[in-house]
């Protein structure tokens, strides 16, 4: 019965068919529409609904904008210009630029001193954002805003260069000392700072800023998208390494040290921005000594340094929560002491977690740096909503102004969240 | 044969203070706390001396006298003869009621674009992604102001709605959107139980609460009869009548009447003004943080397993069901902290009031009582404890449902 087989089956196909091709309803344009855009009833509704939000959106902007004046010296003559016809005027971003990015006070003749401040800073910032240029690199970093700060603000370069100095000093001191314990050198770099700035104010004459080289410039002649700028960097910069500080601390076994630490994040957390800087403006005046006149702009960048760092070190609280009990465990086994165990092995892992959350903070926080205009400080906002739109002649020229603002805000924060995408995917160093 | 000896007991070196670290920590925690106590020490010096170099020194009299400005959006009765503590109450009422409009529009406009984010449809979520993007990355104060731009001069003045052919009309001739804000029909009782206004309120939503629990009992004794007998009794009748007869009755005894706002002479009178500057706010604080839960939202549903998904379409599960009874619950507990602290945002920055004049507590008593007293300390103090009042309350209360949602682990 061995040949039963042959005999019931006529024919057994022993090649295979050639696969034939999809139908042409699922591959290509159609087959990617009707899978994307209209599967289904309520797909297609969507897609519809959808359309017909983007035409109406287009409709509107589009000739807006393709119709827009950018030469006339006000609204009354732009709407002549425009005669009825759907349009912007942007001729108001183009006649008062340099006020909504330097301010309405800052010397037209020294523009080029924060423009020049603000190529070195993509200069200064590189060897941080790209780690795999030269370490070399980052003595620029370090120099950036002693260069920075005289660029800006103008006055005798002795001021600048005293303070690198202490630092310089102070690093020196504590190469010198941490040899044989982490306290005495971190205590004694303080300690040779603190007298190599004491002893170099007596050294500058007092009448030092009025003949420097660069024209001293008061803070409060700073304005415009420069400000928002300058207090964005300033206070990311700072508190960084203070919002590591507060982590540690409250990850401490030192119970006073870490309750320091808990009310005064959850304290600084529980409160807006407004009132730190209804704080900055009217209050923190009272706790200076008596007849010492501190800059306003130093009172508001010390309120938002305290208010970021508590929410950064939030974040790399989790980061370091994050970090498995392993590594803490690795490093006390090599004997190693605690801020060895800290800087070698758990902070560089616990910062890596850490860095989305951190740019978070620091796109949230650039975008609160326009809430000093409630307190009178022309930035970007409080130029437009003050002078620029207070002045005759372009009373009246919101969409435009706004939108500057709002795109320009939206390039840099963009701009900082694609970046942090990027250097998650360049450090993700675990497999997958 | 070794003998153990105990080891020489070191005795005590100063040194040790330093290098050991049995006592190190010690003296780290006393430098620290000599460190803090100084610095307050040093700063609360100078604050007296300052105070007393300008006369004054800290009171709080200041809340018990006149106020002497007016408050144009009000929950409760108030005018300028009133006390400064009064216009405070005021500013903390009308703080509540942004904050909580705007987490509750954040909360629906949140999790609607979170969901389409994770659409099939490319274009939906296309867009959905670029209202994220566009939101999240330009400060809230400009969308503030750029609503209530729209809202002040944008639309037309009252004195548009006039003639016989006006320029601008009312919608349904029942909504009137003005330059001076939107008037709607105020609801009125005309014959409220126990005499006042606010009573009858008040009993309104009591009735609301117990028909709340009512619909809770009915569901529970759904599911324990779904379990006895395995059939689910239709009950969505009465939830409906449970949530509106009562609600239906009571306001029928209390004569609910429309109160409809009618152009009088140069502007519009009767019915309920939402000034221009609290649309502003609570819509700008809603797309903004929306944006934020939208993400969150997306986050929560992508951290659970696709497996989870497929398992329970293999049970049998249609779309919908799955999405309510395995996925929801189980991304809530990824949501949820998130969504707290995004309210704990809303509710601070609706400080941001100050900026398009609506009087929250940070315009009434952080702004014009601030002004005409110069109590700043005082003022200041008060703002921030309110603040933290709130967020600690918030973050409690979340807490609390959040434990309940959260993995129960054995």
């Amino acid at each position: 019965m061995s040949d039963t087989h042959a005999q019931t089956v006529a024919f057994v196909r022993d090649t295979q068919l050639p696969p034939s091709p999809p139908p042409a309803s699922e591959v290509g344009l159609v087959g990617w529409l009707r899978a994307n855009l209209f599967n289904g009833v309520w797909g297609t509704l969507l897609t519809l609904v959808s359309l017909y939000a983007i035409y109406a959106i287009l409709a509107g902007v589009l000739p807006w904008i393709f119709n827009g004046v950018w030469t006339t010296k006000s609204l009354a003559e732009c709407r002549e210009v425009l005669d009825g016809v759907r349009g912007g005027c942007f001729s108001v971003l183009t006649e008062r630029i340099n006020q909504l990015l330097y301010g309405f006070k800052y010397p037209a003749a020294e523009y080029w001193r924060p423009n020049l401040a603000l190529l070195l800073l993509f200069a200064a910032i590189l060897p941080v954002l790209m780690y795999t240029l030269p370490r070399k690199l980052l003595i620029i970093t370090a120099l950036y805003p002693f260069v920075a700060y005289w660029l800006i603000w103008g006055g005798t370069i002795a001021t600048p260069i005293l303070v690198l100095v202490g630092f310089v000093i102070g690093y020196l001191v504590f190469q010198r000392l941490s040899t044989s314990s982490f306290a005495a050198g971190f205590f004694g770099a303080i300690i040779a700072a603190v007298v190599i700035w004491t002893a170099g104010g007596w050294l500058i004459p007092d009448g030092a800023n009025a003949n420097a080289w660069l024209r001293p410039v008061p803070s409060r002649d700073l304005g415009g998208f420069m400000l928002n700028m300058m207090l964005g960097v300033t206070c990311v910069s700072l508190s960084v390494p203070l919002g590591i500080v507060l982590a540690l601390g409250r990850q401490s076994d030192m119970p006073i040290i870490k309750w320091i630490c808990v009310v005064f994040i959850e304290f600084v957390r529980g409160v807006p921005l407004i009132t730190l800087l209804f704080v900055a403006s009217v209050m923190l005046a009272y706790f200076f000594p008596p007849d010492s006149n501190v800059d306003l702009f130093l009172r508001v960048v010390i309120m938002i340094t305290m208010f970021s760092a508590a929410y950064i070190a939030e974040v790399i609280r989790g980061g370091l929560a994050a970090l498995p009990r392993g590594q803490y465990e690795a490093a006390d086994s090599l004997g190693l002491d605690y801020p060895q165990a800290m800087r070698l092995i758990i902070l560089p892992q616990a910062l890596k977690i850490s860095i989305p959350g951190i740019v978070n903070v620091a796109v949230g926080l650039f975008k609160d740096t326009t809430l000093v205009s409630v307190i009178s400080m022309f930035d970007l906002v409080g130029m437009i909503r003050g002078p620029i739109l207070a002045a005759q002649e372009w009373n009246g020229v919101y969409w435009e102004l706004l939108g500057f603002a709002a795109v320009l805000f939206f390039v840099v924060c963009y701009g900082i969240s694609q970046y942090s995408q990027w250097l998650e995917r360049q450090l993700a160093t675990e497999h997958r | 044969m070794t003998t153990m000896t105990d080891p020489p007991q070191e005795s005590f070196r100063l040194s040790m203070l330093l290098n050991d670290t049995r006592y190190r920590s010690y003296t780290f925690q006393f430098i620290a706390l000599l460190a803090l106590v100084a610095s307050i020490a040093y700063l609360m010096s100078n604050m007296f001396a300052n105070l007393r170099e300008q006369g004054l020194f800290l009171s709080w009299a200041f809340l018990g006298e006149p106020a002497g400005y007016d408050i144009n959006q009000r929950l409760i009765e108030y005018d300028s003869q009133m006390t400064h503590w009064r216009a405070t109450v005021v500013g903390v009422l009308n703080t509540l009621l942004v904050a909580f409009l705007a987490c509750v529009t954040a909360t629906v406009l949140g999790v609607i674009a979170g969901v389409l984010r994770l659409s099939n449809n490319w274009l939906v979520s296309k867009l959905m992604s670029a209202y994220v993007e566009a939101f999240r990355n330009v400060p809230v104060l400009i969308w503030i102001i750029i609503i209530f731009t729209v809202m002040t001069a944008v639309m037309p003045a009252p004195r548009a709605f006039r003639g016989d052919e006006p320029d601008a009309t009312m919608l349904l001739n029942l909504f009137a959107f003005t330059n001076r804000g939107i008037y709607i029909p105020a609801p009125v009782l005309s014959a409220p139980l126990m005499g006042s206004a606010a009573m009858g309120w008040l009993l309104i939503v009591v009735g609301l609460v117990g028909s709340f629990f009512g619909a809770r009992a009915l569901g529970t004794w759904a599911a324990a009869k779904q379990e006895a007998t395995g059939d689910r009794p239709k009950t969505w009748y009465i939830t409906l009548a449970i949530w509106f007869v009562p609600l239906i009755v009571l306001l029928t005894i209390m004569g609910l009447t429309w109160n409809i706002p009618e152009l009088k002479g140069f502007n519009f009178a009767g019915g309920l003004n939402i000034r221009g500057s609290l649309i502003a706010l609570w819509f700008a604080l809603a797309i903004y943080t929306g944006a934020f839960i939208a993400e969150n939202v997306r986050a929560g549903i992508q951290a659970i397993s696709k497996g989870q998904t497929e398992a329970a379409a293999s049970l049998g599960l249609r779309s919908g069901r799955i999405m309510n009874l395995v996925v929801l619950p189980q991304a809530l507990r990824v949501i949820i902290p998130p969504l707290i602290s995004q309210y704990l945002n809303i509710t601070k920055n609706s400080s941001l009031a100050i900026a398009v004049g609506y009087m929250d507590i940070t315009g009434t008593l952080g702004g014009i009582t601030l002004n005409q007293t110069g109590r700043a300390i005082e003022c200041v103090l008060l703002l921030m404890l309110f603040y933290l009042t709130i967020s600690l309350l918030i973050s409690a209360v979340m807490n609390v449902y959040n434990n309940s949602v959260k993995l129960k682990e054995r």
